[in-house]
């Protein structure tokens, strides 16, 4: 299978904080990759490495064929191949669902407002907002407001696309609607890097989670490994510790 | 004759504010002149200065740090008189009109700069990595998704500080621009009735009121719902 991301040896360092000591990571074409781990571990630093939100301090992040270290990549133009959802969902709060779905589609991949109008209410449609084009954020809810999010991202056919914990601002009862976006992109083959908490999603929509700890992947392996049977001690303690909840 | 008439006679005499009227309605152009000028180039200048500073480049914001602090600190009189009568030594001879111009462009510009940057820097950084996430240039971001919410959030501090500049164009009188308020003096000189300055400040009030009430709508029609 075609790697789409390949993440090697990424370190990270904050000041005198060292947040990723050399992290390998690589997501196949059509893969689901769940990344877990207890607050602080480095996930949503690495995943925010794999667009270049963040620059690694060492190592190297190739999406697509495309090196995202080298000085001489359009960087802007490799970030139409990489969607990102935020945990809070960073919507433009002056312009409309759907304004906020075709700015990129019309300024960075240069379509005519028409054709981008109907890019973007064809993204809306796939995450069952079409109704809600013309709605400012302040008028939808969480959930609504993260599907608008995830329409903003697709909207621009990425290679992969990434998740910062897309649920967890999210009253409990519009975390549903989210996830089923989610794993209707999955279905349709997109691969996917998710960081969350979500562990019901993660043992039956990914094909494989990553246990990171203090800045390293400590155990990968396929939902059910990872949640059953556990070889590190590490990761059986984090597991033991929220299941218990 | 009664103290009310003696009044009336000081300060709202008839005969002299017909006669002086064409003078004050002269002054009233010349300080709308005045005061467009220095709302637009003030407004651009200091707009200007504040998407230099979000560019980052550190010797560049030291510069436009000090400026700004500059003319935020001089009274806007000083400066008027420093150009006015200080520039000439140096070959540049501009009018008391250029001179009071630039002096208020220059505050305002000063003052708007820190205001545009402040509401600049209020929008959250989510904001800018949503937008360059997608693909969209820094100039971009700044333009598409930062600047209109900035702009919005600018309007009130804005527009009062603006008004307050705007108003020291009455400070030209004194480098003998023949706006409002110094046609108004030269005619209380003329007639020995101080009934012009009356008529100045109606005028000063037919020109600012509207502004103020502007400035009011734009703030409501600017808000929008979170």
């Amino acid at each position: 299978m075609r790697l789409i991301v390949e993440a090697r040896g990424i370190h990270k360092h904050f000041g005198a904080l060292h947040v990723l000591k050399g992290v390998d990571l690589v997501v196949h074409e059509r893969e689901l990759v769940f990344v877990i781990g207890p607050s602080g571990s480095g996930k949503s630093t690495l995943l925010r490495c794999l667009n270049r939100l963040e620059a690694p301090s060492a190592g190297s992040v190739i999406v697509d064929g495309v090196d995202l270290l080298d000085p001489r990549t359009d960087l802007n133009r490799a970030r139409q191949r990489i969607g990102m959802v935020f945990q809070s969902f960073n919507l433009y709060p002056h312009m409309t669902a759907l304004g906020n779905v075709t700015l990129a589609l019309r300024k960075v991949a240069g379509k005519s407002r028409a054709e981008a109008d109907e890019l973007g209410r064809a993204a809306l449609a796939r995450v069952g907002l079409a109704d809600r084009a013309g709605h400012t954020p302040g008028e939808l809810s969480g959930g609504q407001q993260q599907r608008v999010a995830i329409a903003r991202a697709i909207a621009l056919e990425p290679r992969v696309m990434l998740f910062d914990e897309p649920t967890s601002a999210l009253d409990p009862e519009l975390v549903g609607s989210v996830l089923g976006v989610m794993r209707d992109l999955r279905e349709s083959g997109m691969a996917m890097v998710v960081v969350s908490h979500e562990m019901g999603f993660a043992r039956n929509a990914a094909d494989r989670v990553v246990f990171m700890d203090q800045g390293s992947i400590v155990e990968e392996g396929p939902p059910a490994a990872i949640f059953e049977r556990p070889v590190q001690e590490r990761t059986r303690a984090f597991i033991g510790q929220i299941q218990r909840h | 004759m009664s103290n009310w008439q003696r009044f009336v006679e000081t300060f709202f005499n008839a005969k002299v504010m017909a006669k002086y009227l064409p003078d004050i309605a002269y002054g009233m152009l010349v300080t709308v002149e005045l005061a467009a000028l220095v709302i637009v180039s003030g407004l651009v200048a200091g707009l200007a200065l504040a998407l230099l500073r979000s560019l980052g480049f550190r010797p560049l914001n030291l510069l436009i740090v000090f400026v700004v602090d500059l003319f935020r600190a001089l009274p806007p009189l000083v400066i008027i008189v420093f150009i006015y009568f200080g520039l000439p030594a140096v070959e540049l001879s501009p009018s008391g009109f250029v001179s009071t111009w630039l002096s208020l462009a220059l505050v305002l510009m000063a003052f708007s700069e820190e205001i545009f940057w402040a509401g600049i820097t209020s929008i959250a950084k989510g904001q800018w990595e949503a937008a360059r996430s997608t693909g969209l240039s820094y100039g971009q971001t700044l333009m598409s998704v930062v600047l209109p919410q900035a702009l919005r959030l600018t309007i009130p501090p804005l527009t009062n500080r603006t008004i307050a500049i705007t108003k020291g164009t009455a400070l030209g009188t004194v480098v003998a621009v023949s706006e409002i308020l110094g046609m108004a003096s030269s005619a209380v000189s003329n007639s020995y009735n101080p009934s012009p300055l009356t008529l100045g400040a109606g005028a000063y009030l037919i020109l600012f009121f509207p502004m103020v009430v502007f400035g009011r709508w734009l703030e409501t029609r600017m808000r929008w719902k979170r």
